[in-house]
């Protein structure tokens, strides 16, 4: 009697252990297939930030004076090489050679306009300054 | 460093940057914005070389070095004159780094964390493909648009438009041609592909500049600027990178308010300008008015006019920066102010071959900028101004603009200098402007031609003053 009882029992546990185990597996699936939506929301955020930075960038730019229009473009165009940051993770975290060495080049590259663009802005706004009365 | 501090700092990083273009609203200002700039690019490389598992810091520093030595050493020799060319090959650059960067994270998109892989095979997420593209596309066109621009710039190329048939069909097919390629992309991956749109998009920079002549390079250079920007901003979404879209967002908005100012100093709709060929028809308009007399002057005449003046406004163009007068010019207007003459200047929006040019040469040349005056300035002024001595500048200045509406240059603005007493006109020869169209200006009563050499021209009036 005894023995029929715990057998019962046991068939009860293994069904109930049965259906936790799907369940569980059921919810791992639910959680896969979730998981490459976590990378979408990062272009909402991203198109988020990128409409407000055209805010500001529209109201700051208005604000320069005419006569500062050259300084300008040499100083965007040196912070728009910025971009090192992705040769930089190019050359210092990828194991392939190729993309390595276009990383590398993307780095020298980017420097060139980085030391150019900010020297060649420092002499003009130097040479704005340098006659105030 | 962890991934909370490293966002962190590229916020302040981007902080940093609007302040550097938020400082350009004044030269005082202008230098502290620039420091701010340059500590945010700093922050940022370091921020990105502290990430966790970065190794090949030789390679690194080596490829700075490099690229920081050639850029330094252009940027310190570099001519104030030949300033839009180099800001054309820089953009020029950028444009090829991003082409790189997207190629490398094409190549590694583990490093990137932009894939996953199923069954075995490496899969980038189909939203970092079209991001990727779009990067790598923009970033192509920016490379060869600034490479021809900057021939032009420079005269390794002509500066007239280059025009053939079917010109408009072909660019609006590739353009086509690159949309379906990239859906294609996303739908297969494959590398062929990638270098295809790279290729094409390559072609497309060529043939996009190539019809626009060399005095619509100041609408061409911002927007450039602009792509670049653009292109930053692609690859700061692929990846996954605030700081970079904040930055390429701020860069595009900068260049394209710059190619509307041009566009507006024109009166040309931007799109008037990106389709080209404008200057190289001959205009019929103005074709019966060349036999009028025209009163032509020695340096010695303009010293009279100009000694015996009381207010002189000075409006330079780019002839002044190809004969490299401006030092010459201030000397003048030196020894003008010395005899109690008003001296000003008068700036058109496309005056020279990029925004700012002219300012930027007359401050080389140590003109105080507070004499340096922008077209709404100046323009009213000229009524009650003795002379206006015209410098290497032609269309800007001419009356057509105003009066002939079967002119090219109907409706552009123009600095009224016939209102004022004399109009002094140095110039090379009696040919027409950019714009292939005939100046009236040169056969009005109150006009005199100085024929020749800016500089030289300079030069002689001042010989003339101090006699």
């Amino acid at each position: 009697m005894a023995n029929e009882y715990l057998t019962d029992k046991a068939a009860q546990l293994s069904a109930q252990a049965t259906a936790l185990a799907q369940q569980a597996q059921d919810l791992v699936h639910a959680a896969a297939m979730q998981a490459p939506e976590a990378g979408t929301p990062f272009f909402v955020v991203g198109l988020t930030v990128f409409v407000l930075a055209c805010f500001v960038g529209y109201y700051v730019v208005w604000r320069v004076t005419p006569a500062l229009h050259s300084p300008l473009m040499a100083v965007t165009n040196a912070i728009s090489s910025v971009i090192i940051v992705g040769a930089l993770i190019a050359v210092g975290l990828s194991a392939n050679t190729g993309p390595k060495l276009m990383g590398f080049l993307a780095v020298a590259l980017a420097s060139v306009n980085i030391f150019g663009g900010f020297i060649v802005t420092r002499r003009m706004l130097q040479m704005f300054s340098k006659k105030k009365k | 460093m962890s991934l909370a501090l490293s966002q962190f700092c590229y916020l302040i990083s981007a902080v940093c940057s609007i302040l550097a273009l938020r400082g350009l609203s004044g030269p005082e200002s202008a230098k502290t914005g620039l420091r701010l700039g340059i500590a945010g690019m700093v922050l940022a490389i370091l921020t990105t070389l502290l990430m966790p598992g970065m190794h090949s810091f030789f390679l690194i520093v080596l490829g700075i070095a490099i690229g920081g030595a050639v850029g330094a050493g252009i940027a310190l020799k570099i001519e104030m004159t030949a300033l839009p060319q180099l800001v054309a090959a820089f953009h020029s650059l950028v444009g090829l780094a991003a082409v790189m960067i997207a190629g490398a994270a094409f190549g590694s998109p583990d490093s990137y964390h932009i894939s996953e892989v199923i069954n075995g095979a490496t899969r980038i997420h189909p939203g970092s493909l079209v991001e990727m593209s779009l990067g790598v596309a923009i970033g192509a066109i920016t490379f060869t648009g600034s490479i021809i621009a900057w021939g032009k710039l420079q005269g390794v190329i002509t500066g007239k438009p280059v025009v053939f048939k079917g010109q408009h069909p072909i660019n609006a097919g590739l353009g086509g041609l690159l949309l379906v390629l990239i859906i294609l992309l996303v739908l297969t991956q494959s590398a062929f592909l990638f270098w295809l749109i790279v290729l094409i998009a390559l072609s497309l920079g060529v043939l996009m500049i190539i019809p626009i002549g060399g005095a619509d390079m100041p609408v061409i250079v911002s927007m450039l600027n602009s792509y670049s920007g653009w292109a930053a901003a692609g690859i700061g979404f692929t990846l996954q990178n605030p700081l970079l879209i904040i930055v390429g967002a701020l860069v595009g908005a900068s260049g394209a308010i710059l190619s509307y100012i041009m566009c507006k100093g024109m009166n040309r709709s931007f799109f008037n300008v990106i389709l080209g060929g404008f200057g190289g028809e001959v205009a019929a308009g103005a074709a019966a008015k060349s036999d009028k007399p025209v009163k032509i002057g020695s340096a010695d005449d303009a010293a009279f006019i100009l000694k015996n003046a009381s207010s002189v406004i000075i409006v330079p163009g780019y002839g002044m920066a190809v004969a490299q007068a401006q030092h010459a010019l201030r000397e003048m207007a030196d020894v003008l102010k010395k005899e109690g003459v008003k001296v000003r200047y008068a700036i058109h929006p496309v005056a020279g071959r990029m925004p700012g040019h002219m300012n930027v040469l007359l401050a080389e040349a140590n003109v105080p900028y507070e004499d340096v005056l922008e077209l709404e300035e100046i323009n009213r002024d000229f009524a009650q101004t003795d002379v206006a001595f015209v410098i290497g500048a032609n269309d800007i200045t001419n009356p057509a603009a105003k009066k002939d509406p079967a002119s090219p240059i109907y409706g552009m603005p123009i600095l009224d200098v016939e209102a004022a007493g004399t109009v002094l006109f140095v110039k090379r020869s009696l040919g027409s402007g950019y714009a292939g169209i005939d100046n009236e200006l040169f056969f009005y009563d109150n006009t005199m031609m100085l024929l020749g050499d800016a500089k030289q021209m300079c030069e002689g009036i001042i010989k003339a003053l101090e006699h």
